[in-house]
């Protein structure tokens, strides 16, 4: 039986849109090995470790779980080979090993998803369990400086102070330099700390320390209601507040049966593609930055404000943040609002040829630099602009409405290198300008949302952010959160760019770094 | 990428926006600050770090709108600069989280006096919608002193211009004021 089929065999937990199946840790751990999974997310509650797949074969997204025992559960960023997980898990559940600092760059095999390590890490920082054989369990949020550790646990600890800064990988090797980035960088970025390890100009080792911008958010989430709750969603990562709001309202809504009426669907993703514009544009404003390509950038920074002044006329807030509520939206758009973003779209649709031309110059500068292959975006899961451009033909938009009904498909893109993340942003900004004028020219009329339920239950939703696909899970009880998590894209980002950055000129890193676009605030909580 | 470059690449007259006279109110309650502090002025143009002290992102975006060319930040004598060490201004986002702290007061330290600390957005006001979370610290005011607070979630770049024009004036030459 594989690990897919031992899944759907598997007694299943009620939550929507399907049920999440309880494993047997052995179970659990084989998953890896099944080449046509791929896991989207892995984070825990007080009694179970849960993970999120990919089902590539028929595209279905299963949520999972395995049960913690004695704050153990098996690591999924291993290849467990022959060894049966269980059986290995037992000594070091007796009595939890130190935190090792794995020696060596992760060596990724066939049967091990690297990209669960960061997760793993979190999961020990927040609830305490332990993912026994992990790759690397150092703390990952938790830089010592919290009140309590563990502050989602059902007893918080106590608080370890850590007088050091954050611990990276050790390396004693002569002739090597350390360079290290961060957490305050850029003139305006978000806080990140990047080391390389450097051999004269070329990068041997990226390491990323991320943490710098938690916040709690999944503390403050429980016991409100999903409305209540809505706040903090849509302050998780500012460049994507629409489309983390719609992935939060996806899973309300069909945790309670309560899907938004057909005017709120279709003005969500007038906003959530006004977004993904915007972000594209500030995305590439900051690359031409990087270039010092002047015209291209300050073209970019015209059409982003320009849509940010419509947005604003037509929802009240230039990033449209809290517009989009668990059950439908706040408010309708204003009156006038449907000409103002009219306006603004079609400046920028007849920008796009001079933009295009602007950016075809730059996409040589490019070529080659930062390259994903296809192999290292399926291993990641990796999503976006960088995922599609890398091969990787995934889009959230195609699983939920109303894009099947506007004729969406999606924008495959060619090249993995900095020069194909160009093309593919470039690419999915006309796309977008046609989905817009497709959803203004026939918006329905009739309610703005409706109220959800109060009632028990699990959901899990998702939606396609500028920088990849989001996913949250919720669970609630009598109408309030019991537990949450919330998946931001820079989880599959920033470990592809970790890899990417090997062997790349340290001249390129910037360049590497901002063409990926590494947010932090999502990623961090 | 200065201003200029980037105006000369648009190829076109300047596209910089007009601007309203600067609130006296705000500009009297920071020059009275000065003066207490008996600080030397700083002059008619300002270097200001940016300090992201745990921001979701979004006073970033603002903050970068004003580098456009609709904003065009640079003539009114204000600009980023990538080192505490040449800022005037310190420029705080974000409820001051407790994994940031450090990196905050660090950047305090390399700034050189005269300086001055402006609290950019709800968060760094005092704490915003993560007031009371156990790992923010409520706002830049629990870890630096605070000259001016802009708020707003996020605050719109003509907000943030209108403040950081204020801080300006108040440091202009004291004849020149007034």
């Amino acid at each position: 039986m594989t690990p897919r089929e031992a899944i759907r065999a598997a007694p299943g937990e009620a939550c929507r849109p399907e049920p999440r199946r309880v494993l047997a840790p052995d179970i659990w751990a084989a998953l890896p090995q099944d080449p046509a999974l791929r896991l989207l997310a892995l984070w825990a509650d007080t009694v179970q470790a849960h993970a999120l797949l990919l089902d590539t074969t028929d595209g279905a997204v299963l949520p999972v779980s395995v049960a913690v025992q004695d704050g153990a559960y098996p690591a999924l960023s291993v290849d467990w080979g022959g060894i049966s997980a269980p059986q290995a898990a037992q000594p070091v559940s007796a009595a939890p090993a130190p935190p090792a600092a794995p020696a060596l760059q992760h060596a990724p095999t066939a049967s091990a998803w690297p990209g669960a390590a960061w997760f793993e890490r979190m999961v020990h920082d927040l609830w305490g369990h332990t993912a026994v054989g992990a790759h690397d369990l150092r703390p990952w949020l938790d830089h010592g400086r919290w009140p309590h550790t563990m502050p989602l646990a059902s007893r918080p600890g106590p608080p370890v102070v850590s007088p050091e800064p954050p611990e990276f990988l050790a390396d004693d090797t002569e002739g090597l330099m350390q360079l290290p980035l961060g957490p305050v960088r850029d003139a305006i970025g978000e806080p990140a700390h990047l080391r390389l390890t450097l051999r004269g100009d070329s990068v041997l080792r990226a390491e990323a320390r991320l943490g710098y911008a938690h916040k709690g958010t999944l503390l403050l989430l429980r016991g409100k209601s999903p409305r209540a709750a809505a706040r903090f969603i849509a302050r998780l990562s500012a460049d994507a507040t629409v489309a983390h709001a719609l992935a939060f309202a996806h899973a309300a809504e069909i945790a309670t049966e309560s899907p938004a009426p057909p005017r709120a669907v279709a003005l969500r993703a007038l906003m959530a593609e006004l977004e993904r514009i915007a972000g594209h544009l500030d995305a590439l404003s900051v690359l031409a930055d990087c270039l010092e390509a002047a015209a291209f950038g300050g073209a970019c920074c015209l059409h982003r404000e320009l849509l940010r002044r419509a947005a604003e006329v037509a929802f009240g807030h230039r990033l449209m943040m809290d517009w989009v509520v668990p059950g439908g939206i706040a408010a309708d758009i204003a009156p006038g609002g449907v000409e103002a973003v009219r306006r603004a779209l079609q400046r920028l649709r007849d920008a796009l040829p001079e933009l295009q031309a602007l950016a075809d110059a730059l996409a040589v500068r490019l070529r080659g630099i930062g390259s994903v292959s296809p192999e290292l975006a399926a291993l990641y899961a990796l999503g976006g602009v960088a995922g599609r451009a890398a091969g990787r033909r995934f889009d959230a938009r195609a699983l939920y409405p109303p894009y099947a009904a506007l004729g969406f498909s999606t924008l495959a893109g060619s090249g993995g290198d900095a020069a194909g993340r160009l093309r593919q942003q470039l690419g999915e900004i006309a796309d977008s300008l046609h989905l817009t004028t497709a959803l203004l020219d026939d918006l329905p009329d009739g309610a703005m949302n409706v109220p959800l339920q109060p009632v028990s239950g699990e959901g899990v939703g998702c939606a396609e952010s500028p920088r990849g696909d989001i996913w949250h899970w919720l669970r609630l009880d009598h109408g309030q959160i019991a537990a949450a998590f919330l998946r931001d894209p820079g989880w599959a980002l920033w470990p592809v760019a970790e890899a990417v950055l090997l062997d790349s000129r340290v001249e390129e890193a910037d360049l590497v770094r901002i063409s990926f676009g590494l947010p932090s605030s999502g990623v961090d909580l | 990428m200065t201003l200029r470059h980037r105006l000369r690449a648009l190829g076109r007259a300047s596209l910089a926006e007009p601007v309203g006279a600067v609130d006296p109110h705000t500009v009297a309650s920071l020059a009275s600050r000065l003066d207490a502090a008996a600080q030397a002025r700083l002059g008619r143009s300002l270097a200001i770090r940016h300090v992201n002290a745990g921001s979701c992102n979004g006073c970033e975006l603002e903050l970068r709108a004003l580098l456009g060319p609709l904003y065009a930040l640079e003539r009114f004598g204000l600009r980023f600069v990538e080192s505490p060490r040449h800022a005037d201004v310190l420029l705080v986002t974000g409820p001051v989280t407790r994994n940031m702290r450090e990196a905050v007061e660090q950047a305090w330290d390399a700034t050189p006096d005269p300086k001055w600390v402006v609290a950019v957005g709800d968060c760094a006001v005092d704490g915003g919608v993560f007031k009371g979370s156990y790992a923010v610290l409520d706002g830049a005011g629990a870890v630096l002193p605070v000259d001016l607070t802009i708020s707003g979630c996020p605050p719109s770049p003509a907000r943030l211009l209108a403040g950081l024009r204020a801080l300006l004036e108040a440091n202009a030459p004291v004849r020149r004021r007034g």
